[in-house]
């Protein structure tokens, strides 16, 4: 199958490791993958804070870029969530590609039938599951049924996962307060489950999240959890 | 009869004075608020998600409560002509209030006409909107309430933070002291035992009940084929002021109607479990104009407009005038549990509130409040008549005034993201001139991040550490393959 591969912006420019491990895991399966290099950002910042013309030139561009794959492969539950709810509202010519568009547990579980992608990380792994995932795209628990395949990890449950980390992008700055306080509590829960790493399907609340778990010096690592199921090594 | 134009926009108790941001820090601050908040909101979201998930047909009903909403939403003028001839037909007098000053004026001047200097009130959200008690007070008509939260609100010179819980915010034992310093009845080793509380509110307020002549309410729904007003509540101190009373006068939002008397089937199975959790509420009075000999005999429907004409012709902001004020939204809002119901301005706090406050007043009124959420969406989840708020949000954010620094800034990251040349431009040029400094920050402390940035980018910086550009970008790995 030829999926193309929209990496996201923020993932573009800041973890890039992500982009590589859906490329590893899609090519161990068989698959070839595909990085149109017009791709840009996919507006949900734009069209999110009230900027909504702004935001059409992107949406119009990945339209132009993806409509000619089969599917489009997303590692952000958040954009997905954009391009699959916002996309056929904003600009109709948009809604074919929108319903071929999946984040990476879609792909993996209900279009390529793998719940198994071969993958080894003997770490102790909590999982936050990201609101647009959770609730607009309702991912359910694909990324768990992924990440329990995984060889020698042992997965944790995080008190309170389903709450929101209190970024909702251009809302942690505008709501430094509140963002902050959030945040606090999710980290505080992290704390609590003892794991080494905190895994989520958005790098965006990682940044976040994980900024946080930093900023306390609280060794707990925020990765995304696709390079979870890339990694094969006796560590990532 | 004249049927006046209503104006663009409400008053009243809906305009934030500080930005939300801004109201929101003391109560960020507070820890006992924040307490008070996270146990209280857990308790109700917890008993409203299990007699939620035993309904079978929950989502069905949801279906049917967003659907007769929205008919009623699309021929409203008719509805309201019917029940106010079915009303008047059955021996009340029907007023129409095209804002709150005026719903407040006519109010007094029925108060007045009893010769009455007191009235008795019945947990409202419409009376709170349209600041009744204080239009009251300044008649020199003193007003009680009479729900137990209400009351503890009032006596602590207070304002409702929740449109359920109006004192959600105070815990008992400042409940307690609220009521030692303000009730001059109250036994001097009062406990705040949550029973010993009720039971000194209950002694409090049954003098008032046995002497008030004139009783004040909202109604949850107005019927229009019968001209009902029905009022859901648990204490029962409701009961007292609707049947009490020979004066009984009702302060309506025009948006409460449903068309027939079956439609409530579906709102008394969805509110009591989406408010207060509970399968069933105690207490649910229906009332149709006057019965001779039975309860008040002086009946009144004050049906006001205040800005909802306004949101009811924005089709995409609408469904807001669906809300059945459940707070099912409020208690799972992790924004509302930790700023409080204050930090809103307004007598409709959380998510709803962020929606249908703006929309009353006009957007730039309100600017902040539809940046009060972080679009996580667990309030569009269990709204129990499917209220998109999330969408609503986005669409009100559309519509809100932008800061100069903001637009310039959005405008510039467009020009460039539309562009992919100019965006692999600017890629490498993140990477190039990140780079040293992301070496630096990897050498000196094991990761690229940055942890103290000045103004704006201290908002991020202040509580979390910020990533900086990896060493490759995506594309330029991809390009090496």
């Amino acid at each position: 199958m030829r999926i193309a591969l929209f990496i996201t912006c923020v993932n573009d420019v800041a973890y890039p490791a992500t982009g590589i491990a859906v490329t590893r895991i899609l090519r161990r399966l068989g698959h070839i993958v595909d990085f149109p290099t017009r791709q840009t950002c996919c507006g949900q910042m734009h069209a999110n804070t009230g900027y909504r013309a702004e935001a059409m030139p992107m949406v119009r561009n990945y339209v132009d870029v993806f409509d000619g794959y089969d599917a489009v492969v997303v590692p952000s539950g958040s954009c997905t969530a954009m391009i699959r709810d916002q996309y056929p509202r904003l600009h109709p010519p948009a809604a074919s590609v929108a319903a071929r568009t999946y984040e990476l547990s879609e792909l993996l579980v209900d279009v390529l039938g793998v719940t198994d992608v071969g993958a080894d990380f003997p770490e102790t792994v909590t999982y936050h599951p990201t609101c647009h995932g959770l609730r607009m795209l309702r991912l359910g628990d694909r990324p768990l049924r992924l990440l329990r395949q995984v060889r020698g990890i042992r997965l944790v449950e995080l008190a309170d996962a389903e709450e929101c980390c209190g970024f909702g992008g251009t809302f942690a700055l505008k709501n430094p307060d509140v963002s902050t306080a959030m945040l606090t509590d999710k980290c505080a829960r992290v704390g609590e489950t003892g794991a080494q790493v905190l895994a989520a399907a958005d790098n965006s609340c990682l940044a976040h999240i994980g900024g946080g778990l930093d900023r306390h010096r609280s060794g707990v690592r925020a990765v995304h959890y696709a390079e979870i199921l890339a990694a094969t090594g006796a560590a990532s | 009869m004249n049927r006046p134009v209503a104006p663009a926009t409400g008053g009243g108790r809906i305009r934030t004075r500080l930005p939300f941001p801004t109201a929101a820090r003391p109560a960020v601050a507070d820890t006992q608020l924040r307490a008070n908040l996270h146990r209280a909101t857990r308790t109700i979201r917890g008993k409203r998600a299990r007699v939620v998930d035993e309904v079978p047909d929950w989502e069905a009903l949801r279906d049917a409560g967003s659907a007769i909403k929205a008919d009623v939403q699309r021929r409203l003028p008719e509805l309201l002509e019917q029940f106010e001839a079915s009303a008047t037909a059955a021996g009340a007098t029907v007023h129409w209030a095209r804002d709150a000053a005026e719903a407040c004026r006519i109010v007094v001047e029925l108060t007045r006409a009893t010769g009455a200097d007191e009235v008795v009130k019945v947990k409202s959200m419409a009376t709170q909107e349209i600041e009744l008690n204080e239009a009251l007070e300044a008649a020199g008509i003193a007003a009680y309430e009479t729900d137990l939260a209400e009351l503890i609100v009032q006596l602590g010179d207070d304002t409702p933070s929740h449109i359920l819980v109006p004192a959600i915010h105070y815990n008992r034992a400042q409940i307690r002291e609220i009521f030692q310093r303000r009730m001059p009845d109250v036994p001097a080793d009062l406990s705040d035992e949550p029973s010993a509380l009720a039971e000194a509110a209950r002694a409090h307020l049954r003098r008032r009940f046995l002497s008030a002549r004139v009783a004040v309410s909202g109604a949850n729904f107005a019927i229009a084929d019968t001209g009902t007003l029905v009022v859901v509540e648990s204490e029962g101190n409701g009961r007292m002021c609707l049947t009490l009373p020979e004066t009984l006068i009702s302060v309506v939002g025009v948006e409460k109607l449903l068309p027939t008397f079956t439609d409530l089937e579906v709102f008394l199975q969805l509110l009591p479990r989406s408010s207060t959790g509970e399968r069933m509420n105690p207490y649910t009075s229906m009332w149709t104009g006057v019965t001779p000999g039975d309860g008040p005999q002086d009946v009144h429907v004050v049906l006001v407009d205040n800005g909802r004409s306004a949101v009811l012709a924005d089709p995409v902001g609408r469904p807001a005038l669906s809300c059945i004020r459940c707070s099912a939204c409020l208690n799972v809002c992790p924004v509302y549990e930790r700023a409080g119901g204050h930090a809103y301005g307004s007598v409709y706090p959380g998510p709803i509130g962020a929606i249908l406050s703006p929309q009353l007043t006009g957007v730039a009124d309100n600017a902040s409040l539809p940046y009060a959420s972080t679009l996580c969406g667990a309030c569009y989840d269990v709204c129990p008549v499917k209220i998109n708020i999330p969408e609503i949000l986005v669409h009100l954010r559309q519509q809100a005034p932008h800061p100069l620094a903001e637009r310039a800034t959005m405008g510039v990251l467009s020009w460039v993201m539309r562009s992919p040349r100019r965006w692999a431009a600017a890629l490498r040029l993140a990477r190039a001139g990140a780079g040293p400094l992301g070496a630096y920050r990897q050498r000196r402390t094991g990761a690229r991040t940055l942890r103290r940035l000045p103004w704006p980018a201290s908002a991020w910086t202040r509580s979390r550490d910020l990533p900086l550009p990896a060493p490759q970008t995506f594309r330029e790995w991809w390009g090496k393959q």
